[in-house]
């Protein structure tokens, strides 16, 4: 019988080749359900994979749905990496976009050219401020992160909700639950001709590259590391784990919380209900599939985003629920989750009477 | 407060905190084995949209309720598979159950989400339920609530009483002295994990079968991580989970009460929703607070993989 059998050491091929192989078992997995859903799997696998990315603008809107799932799992992986655990990037990314918003709308009218930088700080800040809770309750009372990060996440939702039906709501919104438009100095210059991609893009990239440095070339990062990998070293070389929990979480807060910036200051140019569209969830997936590296992160969030919009897609051409994207990205993590065992771990052929127990 | 606002508030407050008692009794016994699994938001959003649809075709709740527990024992098969035969990381195993399951029952429940389905009528038990204040509030229920009580008391039994209950929690607090003493670790795990995820499957049930009763995305809404977080607070001991889903079910029905009442209360509706999620940081901080409590409570070897020949 097939048997798993300790490696001596991980094998660093196979932590390459696990990411590559989850996809491959989604595809598959996903062929699987078209067919069960009584649609040509082939025809399903061109919809859903190859129409998005078939022209300039296709890859445009790629690229922008990319842009918030990049920086989101870029702060979360810097804490993941020193098992800091938090899953409320979906909160941190809500409460960025409120602050970005409540200067927007406080300079409402303003076409001062320092509008904008002044919300992507508020922006990071407001994630920042959000994240620095679980943060705080961590490293004062010991309370667990992964609970109180997701908790905050229902709490930034219902705060969201109230804003929008409450004291912003716009006055000549029909009653709809959202703020007036943005002015154009509020809004993210597109940076790509007819398209919707902005300078969110670009700022993503430069943060992915920050985030790079910060993880392979700084002290920092490099004591954050070995929290992660060898917490018994951490501890015998005198490493702070309250600072580490509060770096993790403000820089994955940050980054929630600009990329929450970017929707509405981008695409949205208005804050409403739907600001949370689970791309703080989608983030935690895109930081494991990314291997916690930037460049890995970069990959991973083109092929999320490719998903979100092949399910739209397929909503379009094949009459089947957009959820079905979530479907394929929980395939991917559970597909990945479960290649992984092959860095530690190789399957040998062992007979059963050779068994000692 | 006049007896009959008592007595619904007492009803209502017994019908929240039920579904929360159901899985997070699930969730002790899933951790007492010394596995985590954070997926019982995802469990339990499959187990409602089961049981919802079952219900719906078939006309027949307790088939629903039964569908929702195998949809639950489903989920936390592939959990357990992940991380119990493939050693996978608990945490993001979790963490990927979660996400994965709330967006699987959004996309399976898309078709039921205009549909009604018809309200089960309590049980009410003779006598006892004619008692004044209490009675219609405790003893005129829907079945699952006196199942919540019968799984506290078998639970406490089971966990303190039988020899099954100590082979549990030596596999929980010491795996390696159990398999030493020759009993199969992994497979008495994978039955901890199986009891979890069929109760966070009826759970799920009960939300959208009796509770509702319909189906809605994201109509879990955090209560598996509330679940979660009040096997914390309770510090692994049932008791306590009893109390702290009731405190729970308290605070989300104060909310509604006031929010229902028309009393002119100038708070944001939006604002008093949150309340029960502040609640359940409030209680995390306040029973955190002392590290030792949890060290001394927790099992010993939660989370952490365990390979027999290794």
């Amino acid at each position: 019988m097939l048997e798993l059998e300790a490696r001596a050491e991980p094998s660093r091929l196979m932590s390459f080749l696990s990411p590559l192989l989850a996809v491959v078992l989604m595809i598959a997995g996903g062929m699987l359900v078209f067919a069960a859903l009584g649609k040509d799997p082939v025809e399903g696998f061109r919809i859903f994979f190859l129409n998005p990315v078939k022209d300039l603008y296709g890859l445009s809107e790629l690229l922008l749905k990319a842009t918030p799932l990049m920086l989101c799992a870029i702060g979360l992986a810097i804490g993941f990496r020193a098992n800091v655990w938090n899953i409320g990037a979906e909160g941190q990314f809500m409460l960025g976009a409120v602050a970005a918003t409540g200067v927007a709308l406080h300079f409402d009218g303003s076409e001062s050219a320092l509008l904008l930088p002044a919300m992507i700080v508020a922006g990071a800040l407001g994630g920042a401020a959000w994240a620095a809770i679980p943060a705080l309750l961590r490293t004062r009372f010991n309370a667990n992160e992964i609970l109180v990060s997701l908790m905050l996440v229902y709490v930034a939702n219902l705060f969201v909700s109230w804003l929008v039906f409450g004291p912003w709501k716009d006055p000549d919104g029909f009653n709809f639950p959202q703020t007036k438009m943005f002015g154009e100095a509020a809004l993210m210059p597109v940076v790509l001709e007819n398209t919707r991609l902005h300078l969110g893009f670009p700022i993503a990239i430069a943060v992915l590259v920050a985030g790079y440095a910060f993880m392979n070339r700084s002290y920092a990062g490099f004591r954050m590391r070995v929290a992660g990998e060898a917490p018994d070293a951490a501890r015998y070389a005198g490493f702070s784990a309250h600072r580490m929990i509060w770096v993790g979480l403000l820089l994955g807060g940050a980054a929630a919380g600009l990329a929450g910036m970017g929707e509405v200051a981008g695409p949205m140019g208005q804050l409403t209900d739907k600001v949370g569209s689970g791309y703080g969830f989608a983030a935690i997936i895109v930081a494991f599939v990314g291997r916690l590296n930037a460049f890995g992160i970069l990959l991973a969030s083109l092929l999320m985003a490719l998903l979100y919009i092949g399910g739209e897609q397929a909503q379009q051409y094949l009459n089947l629920p957009s959820s079905i994207s979530m479907v394929f990205q929980g395939m991917l993590l559970f597909f990945l989750l479960g290649a992984d065992v092959f860095i530690n771990y190789r399957l040998r052929l062992r007979h059963r009477a050779a068994q000692g127990h | 407060m006049d007896a009959g606002l008592f007595t619904s508030m007492l009803f209502a407050t017994v019908v929240a905190g039920t579904p929360l008692i159901i899985v997070a009794l699930g969730l002790l016994v899933n951790e007492k084995a010394g596995v985590l699994n954070l997926g019982a938001e995802g469990m339990m959003a499959m187990g409602a949209v089961a049981a919802f649809a079952v219900t719906h075709e078939s006309g027949n709740p307790w088939l629903g309720v039964a569908a929702g527990m195998g949809a639950g024992m489903a989920m936390a098969l592939l959990f357990g598979v992940l991380t119990l035969t493939l050693m996978a990381n608990q945490v993001a195993s979790g963490l990927a159950l979660a996400i994965f399951g709330v967006g699987l029952a959004a996309f399976v429940g898309k078709p039921y989400e205009a549909v009604a389905l018809q309200v089960v009528p309590p049980i009410r038990i003779p006598f006892i339920a004619d008692l004044p204040l209490i009675g219609e509030a405790l003893y005129n229920q829907q079945a699952l609530v006196y199942f919540s009580w019968a799984l506290f008391w078998g639970l406490l039994w089971f966990l303190h009483r039988s020899r099954a209950g100590l082979v549990l929690r030596a596999v929980g607090e010491a795996p390696s002295s159990a398999h030493a003493i020759g009993y199969p670790v992994i497979r008495i795990r994978y039955l901890a994990v199986l009891f979890g995820g069929a109760m966070a499957g009826v759970g799920g049930a009960f939300l959208s079968v009796f509770y509702t009763p319909m189906w809605a995305e994201g109509m879990v809404a955090g209560r598996g991580w509330i679940a979660l977080a009040l096997v914390v607070f309770a510090t692994w001991r049932p008791l306590r989970v009893m109390i702290g889903a009731y405190l729970f079910g308290g605070v989300m029905i104060t909310q509604l009460f006031i929010q229902g009442s028309g009393l002119q209360i100038d708070f944001p509706s939006q604002l008093l929703s949150s309340l029960p999620y502040w609640a359940t940081i409030v209680v995390l901080v306040a029973i955190s607070r002392n590290a030792g409590t949890i060290r001394l409570n927790s099992p010993v070897s939660l989370g952490k993989p365990y390979r027999p020949d290794a």
